[in-house]
């Protein structure tokens, strides 16, 4: 049966990249902003800065630690012995292309109507839904889809009650005190240093062996903590530039605090879109890896096949590209709506919400970031941070989530037979 | 899915209770100079200065309706949402009760006797700075929300309303004063006068009053 694989090969290939590209210019075009848009909101940074930002560490966190959550896509979900693939390959490389597609289109009318809806819960219920109606139940590995749903309940949860915490470690260290403006200066540099330490820590312990290379713990401390010194010797000199300057803090006392933060921010906007791409860009590429491996192969599948660099590229390539098109516009409307997030509370909810995706990327888990960075919001509102939060939203995400996993299967179904018709 | 990130920001109630406030206590002072128009029977500059406060007090009633409108039960709050809004209708009371005097004095051409004005522009004064404070109490409401209504700055907070609550006391003690005065005087005044002149010297006293309130409501936001 693999003639099929052979015939039509390339033509599985390139069908596979559009999607593949298209899906990640769509991650580019909304997700990305959702990240970037609580630094711009906060004036921490510019908008072209933000998109810089973006492509950088988008792409470095898909490189470095993207490997687990694109192998948990590409060959997690599905068992690929029951599945019957070894008889059949190319069931798998419609499958991929079903779901891709499938969560494009859906991704791309949701976000029209502006649904809060998540690029991972929809190609979750694309690839669960082709793999349920098109091949079998039990070409599911159900514990690995449970862990997910039950991650994107956990996670928003986790980072909201990191968020909590680090907020609640701003206003005793620096809000609270005497002379904040002074005590922001001395604390801001050890919190820049968190940052870098946490995500590089996470990233080497968990990730990087899809890049082949290997650390021991203590060889991964050591870096981590070099990172993050160097990530502070930066903001050190960042920070030297800013003066308390008592005109501004005229109206509002803690102008110059703020000011402090928003440096802080600078990094925090960093590792978002670092824990963005490590998590989020396996969306797109981990469905083009799966068709990439069984085509390469011939129609044999082989789970252990790395992770091509091309692939990676063109995920990458596919984000920037959706971020420079259309992404900049939703990165400016974001920014405009969340003014209310100021430096010290935004760091806070980045924070928080970076570290638990990345995380879950090193677990291999698919998360919202989107919803993540909600949870994380709600945390700081509850250290009674934030001047008004709307919950609708909440209920509105939940709501979401019922919508989207099935619509993303039906419309995964629906190509899924169509392509079997075409090639089969 | 853009959307989900900024819909969960609300518009924070903070911004327009301190535009209110502003508001109300721009009441206060406008009645400062009707009451002086007043004493100089000046009737038109004294009308113009009405029409003023009545149109300020509608603005105050338009920025109230909204902020009430903004303030679903959904929304979540640093603070309880019931005491944000009594916070808000306390400050309402002072701009209607700046109207109501303006209009009662104008309604009636009612003059101050010669002999009360300097004890009534002192009286009116020390009200006037009640409100003054009160305003800049509630100017502190950010800085509150930035602290997470802690520390420090509760503290400072505190302290202004304490300074508040002594300058709502001096009103009373003027008070106290000033109708003794009108009293050893009633006889030789029209009785009616003399009646509204209670009133509106009680009137001039809600003013401190309010502004009082105004601090004490804000203390129950920032008590816990």
């Amino acid at each position: 049966m693999s003639d099929i694989i052979s015939q039509y090969g390339t033509i599985f290939l390139i069908m596979a990249c559009v999607f593949g590209f298209f899906m990640a210019w769509g991650v580019g075009a909304n997700d990305v902003a959702n990240a970037m848009g609580t630094s711009v909101g906060a004036k921490a940074i510019t908008i072209k800065q933000a998109i810089l930002i973006a492509m950088v560490f988008e792409f470095a966190g898909a490189y470095f630690a993207g490997g687990e959550v694109t192998s948990t896509i590409r060959s997690g979900i599905i068992d690929i012995e029951k599945a019957g693939f070894a008889d059949s390959p190319e069931l798998l490389v419609y499958g991929m292309l079903s779901s891709l597609l499938a969560a494009g289109i859906w991704l791309l009318i949701a976000s029209h109507n502006g649904w809060p809806v998540s690029t991972t819960h929809s190609i979750i219920g694309a690839i669960v839904g082709f793999a349920v109606v098109g091949i079998s139940t039990d070409a599911v590995v159900w514990s690995k889809v449970w862990s997910i749903v039950a991650s994107w309940v956990v996670s928003p949860m986790c980072s909201g009650i990191i968020a909590f915490f680090i907020f609640r470690s701003v206003q005793k260290l620096v809000l609270e005190t005497d002379d904040p403006f002074t005590n922001a200066k001395k604390y801001v540099p050890l919190y820049i240093f968190m940052v870098g330490f946490i995500i590089a820590m996470v990233t080497l312990v968990k990730g990087l062996r899809y890049v082949g290379l290997n650390f021991s713990f203590s060889q991964s401390l050591g870096i981590a903590v070099a990172v993050g010194v160097f990530a502070m010797l930066l903001g050190v000199l960042l920070l030297r530039g800013i003066k308390e300057v008592a005109a501004e803090n005229e109206d509002f006392h803690f102008s110059s605090v703020e000011k402090v933060f928003g440096v802080l921010m600078i990094f925090t906007a960093c590792s978002m879109a670092f824990a963005h791409g490590s998590n989020d860009v396996a969306n797109a590429i981990g469905p083009l890896a799966a068709v990439a491996g069984v085509v390469r192969s011939g129609g044999e599948f082989s789970e252990q096949s790395g992770l091509p660099f091309w692939i990676l590229l063109l995920g990458g390539g596919g984000i920037v590209a959706g971020l420079a098109m259309w992404g900049y516009k939703v990165i400016a409307t974001i920014g405009r709506n969340i003014t209310e997030l100021t430096p010290s509370r935004g760091f806070a909810a980045e924070l928080a919400a970076a570290t638990t995706v990345v995380v879950a990327s090193g677990t291999g888990i698919p998360v919202s970031t989107t919803h993540t960075l909600v949870g994380a919001v709600l945390g700081v509102g509850l250290a009674r941070g934030i001047g008004a939060l709307n919950l609708t939203v909440v209920s509105r995400i939940f709501l979401s989530w019922v919508v989207t996993l099935p619509v993303g299967a039906g419309i995964s179904i629906i190509f899924f037979f169509l392509f079997k018709a075409i090639f089969s | 899915m853009s959307s989900s990130l900024s819909a969960l920001f609300g518009r924070s109630p903070i911004r327009p209770i301190q535009e209110h406030m502003a508001i109300a206590h721009h009441c206060v002072e406008l009645l400062g100079k009707f009451l002086e128009a007043s004493f100089l029977k000046d009737w038109d500059a004294a009308f113009a200065l009405q029409q003023e406060i009545r149109n300020q007090e509608n603005l105050a009633d338009d920025l109230k309706s909204n902020v009430r409108t903004g303030l679903p039960k959904s929304l979540f709050l640093p603070v309880p949402r019931t005491d944000l809004l009594e916070l808000l209708s306390t400050q309402d009371k002072l701009a209607n009760r700046a109207k109501d005097v303006a209009g009662l004095m104008l309604g009636r051409r009612m003059e101050i006797p010669e002999s009360l004005v300097a004890e009534v522009r002192e009286y009116y004064n020390e009200s006037f700075l009640a409100s003054k404070q009160a305003l800049k109490v509630i100017n502190e409401l950010d800085e509150l929300l930035e602290t997470g209504f802690r520390g420090k700055e509760v503290e400072l907070v505190e302290g202004l309303i304490n300074e508040l609550d002594e300058l709502e006391h001096q009103t009373d003690v003027s008070q106290v004063k000033l109708r003794a005065k009108l009293f050893a005087l009633e006889q030789s005044l029209p009785p009616v006068d003399v009646m509204f002149l209670y009133k509106i010297i009680d009137q001039i006293g809600d003013l401190a009053d309010i502004s009082e309130s105004v601090g004490a409501r804000l203390l129950l936001l920032i008590a816990r």
